[in-house]
């Protein structure tokens, strides 16, 4: 009742709002705000019920049991949030969010250049604050994405924002976060337009490809122990591997191609390696784990590839590779990526449906995924000290029946829960009122 | 006596009189053959059922004049003895390419589609070329003509194979001494058909099988039409197909499926084709017999795959494995089921393989005379020259062959293939088999000889002190040569032998050594006694032959399940009296969610609901927990299709999707995994007018037939917006009408007008033109059809409405309908229901505003909404989508389920069946782990008419007999290529994700 007339009141407020094409960032953080009652999923696997949860200059001061400790509220905004869920803000990794906004208009495609080799390649950049898709994320928790650019053998270099900024400079959350590679495929199709058959045959040319890469790095170790004149772009861009600042993610899928990338990583002197995709990850589970190679898994919902795999593999993976000790985290890549990405806590939802505990699986999409990104210290979970990025749902907001977000900040700024559609959804409501 | 040979002179001169006299002649004087051939003491198979030994078999001018053991032979006779041979009529492949010219694609380098035929005085589509004669684009092809005569064959049916309708073949016999004036036994024999289009022509329709088979039954009421004078303009295309009509229509299915689908269109069009299949009939063997009609059957065995590197092995799937295991058994399925059928090396690589394939269809269990009979009688039969061909009796051509012995041992030698009276030798008669071991001396030094191979082709190896020495030998008639090198090899010497050979145990003659001296010297053949190294290894080569003849009788064949795939089953699941007790029970009825009760199913419906219920028969489910639904049903589907779009023309309403049902489809499977019981198929959206749809329940397992509602509800899809104006098909389809939402609007009006002038002739009494794109228009006019229309954009929607109503109907359906929230009150006012996605948007421009509180807003404003999923991934979750209704615009959880059950029931008409959980209903139901709604909850049992096609326990054991039926394939196939036989290397089958601009 008490929610219907917040939102009876928020309707009103918003009507006077609908001429804004896109929600304007919100203000820094001038007051406290404290947050009690909630259950707090902190995002390491623990809940605390009956949370207070203190939030400073943007950074999260104070998370704790309401009932066992005494809190010094004065001056500070209170949220009552009795009954309802607070969770860290979700992560989506390996996105073109803001690189594209319409699928079939090539002129608003930002996501893949040309060429093989494009380390050098910054998706910060091109990175759209003003996207209507990215908006149309934070209503389900989605507040952060890794900006992904697109094909290749060397896809670029992404970076991680957060959802709510005037432009690129003001969302990053971390520059040049890492290198995308994608991994030579174990199939390749037929080139139909010179008449051969369609279908997916051996692709004879894999050893060459990863021979190819390889060279490619060696080229680059080379270069960086020389005087580095005249300037080479891409393997300056490649540096970071080497040294430890960045991290490379593989794109792979089969269980040879994963096992060659972990053999080509550690040969080549990469420090950090993050396998994503992985469909057959479970296949080889042991050596991501001897390796300590974390994974993003693929779009849990899918199809499996053959007709013969369990139906429900792609739902039940997460849970056997994180039973197993892997770090796992969830990436949504694949048609219709952008506009789907906000069902990321339904992905990390089927996980807990097929097998893991709904707090491991709520780790998918938040402490693991920042610690695979490099971000834990900043963002993740609801720990002391790091940054205030979280939300308030009326429910469980891995399950789409319950996800409900009532409040959300970003970095101690409480942000807008409205977008182009729920502004559209209230003046054709409206209309039919009248 | 006397008589037989007034007889036989009555017959002669009736040969004599048909000879053409007249001929010219400048090369020397006239002569006139009048000899009889004879073959005597030879065990004759006149016909596969009649065999005689020691028979005669007389000939003349190309015929059988008589044959029997009391067979009198006359005095101008050529005799051939051949005793302990055989004789068997020659094999006839009905078929066939055989001399056709290659077809060429049309010249110049367009991109854009073309939509108009190309030819002039011609049917209106470039495909159908019934005119087509396989005569016109015959050339005699000696070398084929050999190869084909090597594996049996002495004649063939040739054709075009190139088009939809095809034209006539050509009877041709393998003669390769005469001119085509005796080589053509028929000029035009039977009439081809086939699904793919002409190569000849670029015209854009049919590219769906759809389409084809939709040209198909058109071309059949063209045809009638113009049979009885109502066209008064030339086609040429359709007099022949006229003229064809009553022969054989031999048609090219390629698989099982098209067999099955084709022989519906054949029924509708009152012909019963004959199919050239795709050796696959054994898996649906009861459907395929059902069609009554004959096959032409390939004999392409697949290889086993190269398993050896278990990274690529892991992606061929069961049915590739098994397809390798159970394909040779198909033939004697085919004979077990007494379904006709003729052998052809249709799709065969190498038509020497044809042989070896053979052997295994028998080794598989064909019997022999049934094996003869699909390659001799029965296409003899099938186009209609049973007393010319196939057999070898009095007044058929002379079209044998001679062999050693039983025509399908492997060691059996076939010496002669007798091509209307003209004899063609592949192995000299008289060779003598001189293969063994022989030993001789010449000088001090003994040699070891060994001759092997085959007949026409030995093999030498020569030894002398323990040492191997490079040899070659031939056999010429009786003249054998062999050539061996020295002793010391590094000389680079030769000896040479030459001899007469007369009989086959020793041979003599002269060695010509290489100082130039000759010698005498006499080879014995001997005993093998002591196995040396080299024989050891000569004996691993037969061994290897005998062992990979034994690995392939002694491979048994898995059995077939239905569909013969991964969770195929066994048998097919049986319908139970079933009794679930204290369940909650979502019953989309006015007594809304009933906890802690029973639900009865019986005879396949919902019998009773209440609680405490008992039935002594019924199978008691445990409730406790969980939640009871209606099957999910989704409005939106291409899943279990073989075809999604005909993109030919801008409106295709004679395609049907009812017509490509593919059940085959592991989505049949997945789906009720996910809780979905019933789905419509719908055309795609490449066209403003698609094509009609088929309504089906998921019985995993079922055939085609079975999976379709029965009374099912007439439907048609229709589309607005992007893809029908071609917005993203790239910049050469900028040619086809409409390009922007106002020629949409122009379409409609077009074809209802034209639709509405059709109905008004047809009721008239008038004759008129069966035109099914027209009877399927007239259809929505008169309110027995609805559409399912693919929308985005308010204004096409609204402008949609205002045709219909012009027209005096109303739209069923909007699909998709991402802005109905936007005329929500003027759907209502029409009343036309919205089958939309939960959330989809940003992927088109169109989809701009499409908003996740459609469906709320619409349901809000009272129009029947549902949720629909248009993808196979999406659609076993289509309870978490409904659930987004809760979320994204606070829909009841009770009403937002039935956005997935009683709402798409409403909108296909099928509510008074499906769709909710009421006594009298189709049982119909999901058994769910949780809140159906919740993201949490699985279905553990699917259930339709009270079979449970899905069991989340069964389901569990699948996985695991898969995984040991796998294993124990891969093993055989790795076994196959230990034992030397062939392999193919890996690909990877692909599974299309079909969507509503899938074109295909």
């Amino acid at each position: 009742m008490k929610n219907l007339k917040h939102k009876i009141l928020g309707f009103a407020l918003l009507l006077s709002m609908v001429v804004f094409a896109q929600q304007t960032p919100a203000p820094k953080q001038k007051k406290d705000i404290a947050i009690f009652g909630a259950t707090a999923h902190i995002g390491d696997g623990t809940v605390i019920e009956n949370s207070c949860l203190i939030i400073k200059d943007g950074k999260i001061a104070t998370i704790a049991s309401a009932e066992q400790v005494k809190f010094n509220v004065k001056g500070m905004d209170i949220i009552t949030a009795t009954g309802q869920h607070i969770y860290p803000g979700f992560i989506a990794p390996n996105s073109t969010l803001g690189l594209v906004e319409v699928d079939a208009v090539r002129a608003s495609n930002d996501a893949d250049e040309v060429g093989a080799m494009n380390p050098h390649i910054r998706s910060l950049i091109a990175y759209n604050t003003e996207s209507k898709i990215v908006e149309s994320m934070r209503p389900n928790g989605v507040l952060m994405g890794q900006i992904t650019p697109r094909g290749g053998r060397l896809s670029g270099t992404s970076s991680i924002v957060q959802f709510d900024a005037w432009n690129w400079e003001d969302a990053v959350i971390k520059e040049d976060d890492g290198i995308h590679m994608n991994w030579p495929r174990a199939f390749t199709r037929g080139r139909w337009w010179l008449g051969e058959p369609s279908n997916l045959k051996v692709n004879k040319e894999y050893s060459k490809q990863v021979d190819n890469v390889t060279a490619y790095f060696n080229e680059s170790k080379a270069y960086q122990a020389g005087d580095k004149s005249p300037k080479h772009l891409p393997f300056e861009a490649l540096q970071g591997l080497f040294d430890g600042s960045k991290k490379l993610y593989v794109h792979v899928n089969s269980e040879k191609g994963i096992t060659d990338a972990i053999t080509f990583v550690k040969e080549n002197g990469v420090q950090h390696m993050v396998i994503v995709g992985g469909y057959e990850a479970y296949k080889v589970a042991n050596l991501l784990k001897h390796h300590n190679v974390p994974l993003l898994l693929q779009r849990v919902h899918s199809e499996p590839n053959s007709d013969d795999d369990d139906y429900d593999l792609p739902f039940k993976q997460a849970k056997q590779l994180v039973d197993l000790g892997i770090l796992v985290g969830l990436e949504n890549a694949g048609g219709m990526e952008r506009m789907n990405a906000r069902n990321l806590p339904f992905l990390a939802g089927t996980c807990a449906a097929y097998g893991l505990d709904k707090e491991q699986a709520l780790s998918l999409i938040t402490l693991n995924t920042a610690k695979i990104l490099g971000i834990e210290n900043q963002v993740g979970s609801l720990e002391v000290g790091k940054d205030a990025t979280l939300f308030i749902s009326e429910g469980d907001a891995l399950d789409m029946r319950t996800n409900k977000l009532t409040k959300a900040f970003i970095q101690g700024r409480d942000i807008s829960l409205e977008s182009h559609q729920t502004e559209l959804y209230k003046r054709y409501s409206n209309k039919y009122k009248q | 006596m006397t008589k037989k040979l007034i007889v036989f002179s009555c017959f002669l001169c009736s040969l004599l009189s048909l000879a053409q006299e007249h001929i010219p002649k400048n090369d020397g004087v006239k002569t006139i053959h009048s000899n009889f051939t004879a073959f005597k003491n030879a065990k004759i198979h006149i016909s596969p059922n009649q065999v005689i030994e020691n028979g005669t078999l007389l000939i003349k001018d190309g015929k059988v004049v008589s044959v029997g053991t009391a067979v009198s032979i006359p005095k101008n006779c050529l005799v051939n003895d051949l005793s302990g041979k055989s004789i068997y009529p020659s094999f006839i492949d009905i078929y066939s390419t055989f001399g056709i010219k290659k077809i060429e694609p049309p010249s110049g380098d367009s991109k854009s589609p073309q939509y108009d035929a190309s030819r002039e005085g011609f049917y209106w589509n470039d495909h159908m070329r019934a005119d087509q004669n396989a005569l016109d684009h015959f050339e005699y092809d000696d070398k084929e003509a050999e190869t084909l005569r090597k594996a049996g064959f002495g004649v063939v049916n040739t054709h075009i194979e190139d088009g939809i309708v095809r034209g006539t073949g050509t009877l041709i016999a393998l003669n390769s001494e005469d001119s085509d004036a005796k080589r053509i036994l028929s000029a035009s024999s039977a009439q081809y058909l086939g699904t793919s289009k002409s190569k000849t022509s670029r015209q854009s329709y049919p590219n769906s099988i759809m389409g084809a088979f939709a040209l198909l039954r058109q071309v059949n009421m063209d045809a009638d039409w113009y049979a009885s004078g109502n066209i008064k303009e030339k086609d040429r295309a359709l007099e022949a197909f006229i003229a064809n009509r009553n022969m054989v229509q031999i048609i090219e299915a390629g698989s099982k499926m098209n067999a099955l689908r084709l022989d519906k269109i054949g029924d509708q069009v009152n012909t019963q084709y004959v199919f050239v299949g795709g050796g696959d009939e054994y898996e649906y063997i009861k459907d395929i017999k059902a069609t009554k009609g004959s096959f032409i059957i390939p004999l392409n065995f697949p290889d086993a795959y190269d398993m050896e590197n278990p990274f690529l092995a892991s992606s061929i799937q069961l049915d590739e494995l098994r397809e390798w295991n159970q394909k040779p058994s198909n033939p004697k399925i085919l004979a077990d089921n007494n379904v006709p059928f003729a052998l052809s090396t249709y799709k065969l690589k190498d038509s020497k393989d044809f042989m070896a394939n053979l052997r295994k269809a028998i080794e598989a269990g064909l019997s022999k005379e049934k094996a003869l009979a699909a390659l001799t009688t029965v296409p003899a039969q099938i186009i209609g020259k049973s007393t010319l061909l196939g057999t070898l009796n009095t007044g058929a051509y002379a079209n044998f062959l001679v062999t050693s012995g039983d025509l399908f041992d492997k060691k059996t030698i076939i010496y002669q293939n007798w091509v209307t009276g003209i004899k063609n030798e592949l192995v000299a008669i008289d060779t003598k088999d001189i293969r063994g071991d022989y030993s001789f001396n010449l000088g001090t030094t003994a040699y070891e000889l060994t001759i092997k191979g085959e007949l026409e082709k030995l093999k030498s190896e020569v030894k002398a002190d323990n040492k191997k020495l490079g040899s070659k030998i031939s056999l010429e008639g009786d003249w054998l040569n062999l050539t061996f090198s020295t002793i010391d090899t590094t000389k680079h010497q030769f000896i040479r032998l030459v001899s007469n050979v007369d009989n086959t145990t020793s041979f003599s003659g002269k060695a010509y050594l290489p100082n130039g001296n000759q010698t005498s010297f006499i080879a014995k053949k001997t005993e093998k006694v002591n196995a040396s190294e080299d024989k050891k290894e000569d004996k691993k080569e037969e061994n290897d032959e005998d062992e990979q003849e034994a690995f392939l009788e002694a491979k048994s064949f898995y059995p077939v399940t239905f569909p013969n795939m991964a969770y195929g089953f066994k048998t097919l699941p049986q319908q139970e009296t079933l009794l679930f007790k204290n369940v909650t029970v979502w019953t989309n009825e006015k007594e809304g969610i009933i906890k802690n009760t029973d639900v009865l199913i019986k005879g396949g419906k919902i019998s009773k609901i209440g609680e405490n219920l008992n039935a002594s028969d019924a199978k008691i489910i445990d409730g406790k927990g969980k939640h009871l639904t209606s099957g999910i049903i989704d409005e939106h589907a291409h899943i279990a299709t073989a075809s999604v779009n005909e993109s030919g023309h801008n409106s295709t309403a004679e395609v049907t999707q009812e017509d490509v049902i593919d059940p085959e489809d592991i989505n049949i499977y997945r789906n009720p995994a996910g809780g979905v019981t019933s789905i419509q198929i719908l055309h795609g959206s490449a066209n403003p007018i698609g094509g009609r749809s088929a309504i089906i329940k998921l019985k995993w397992g079922e055939s085609a037939d079975h999976l379709l509602y029965k009374d099912m509800p007439k439907f048609i899809k229709f589309a607005l917006g992007e893809n029908v104006k071609q917005s993203n098909w790239g910049a050469n389809n900028t040619i086809r009408f409409p390009q922007t939402r106002m020629g949409v609007e122009q379409v409609y009006i077009d074809y209802f007008q034209r639709a509405k002038e059709y109905d008004a002739l047809k009721k008239s009494g008038k004759p008129y033109r069966k035109d099914v794109e027209m009877e399927t228009l007239a259809e929505i006019l008169n309110k027995e059809r609805f559409i399912s229309c693919h929308s985005y954009i308010q204004s096409e929607i609204n402008m949609l409405m205002k045709v219909a109503e012009q027209f005096n109907f109303n739209i069923n359906t909007f699909t998709h309908i991402l802005e109905g929230y936007k005329v929500a009150d003027k759907m209502k006012a029409h009343g036309v229901g919205g089958s939309t996605f939960s959330d989809w948007w940003a992927y088109k421009y169109e989809v701009n505003d499409a908003i996740p509180y459609n469906a709320a807003i619409m349901h809000n404003a009272g129009v029947t909404v549902a949720i629909n999923s248009d993808d196979s991934e999406m659609s076993r979750r289509l309870n978490q989508e409904a659930a987004k209704s809760v979320k994204y615009g606070n829909i009841s959880e009770e009403e937002a389920w039935k956005f997935v059950t009683l709402n798409p029931a409403k909108l296909l008409h099928i509510d008074d069946r499906v769709g909710s959980i009421k006594v009298g209903k189709d049982a119909d139901v999901v058994l769910w782990s949780d809140h159906p709604l919740s993201i949490y909850a699985k279905a553990e049992k699917t259930i339709i008419e009270g079979v449970t096609y899905f069991d989340i326990d069964r389901d569990k054991q699948l996985r695991v007999s898969i995984e040991k039926e796998k294993n124990e394939l891969t093993n055989l196939m790795l076994q196959a290529k230990n034992k030397g036989l062939k392999t193919k290397p890996i690909e990877k089958k692909e599974k299309q994700h079909f969507h509503c601009d899938t074109n295909f």
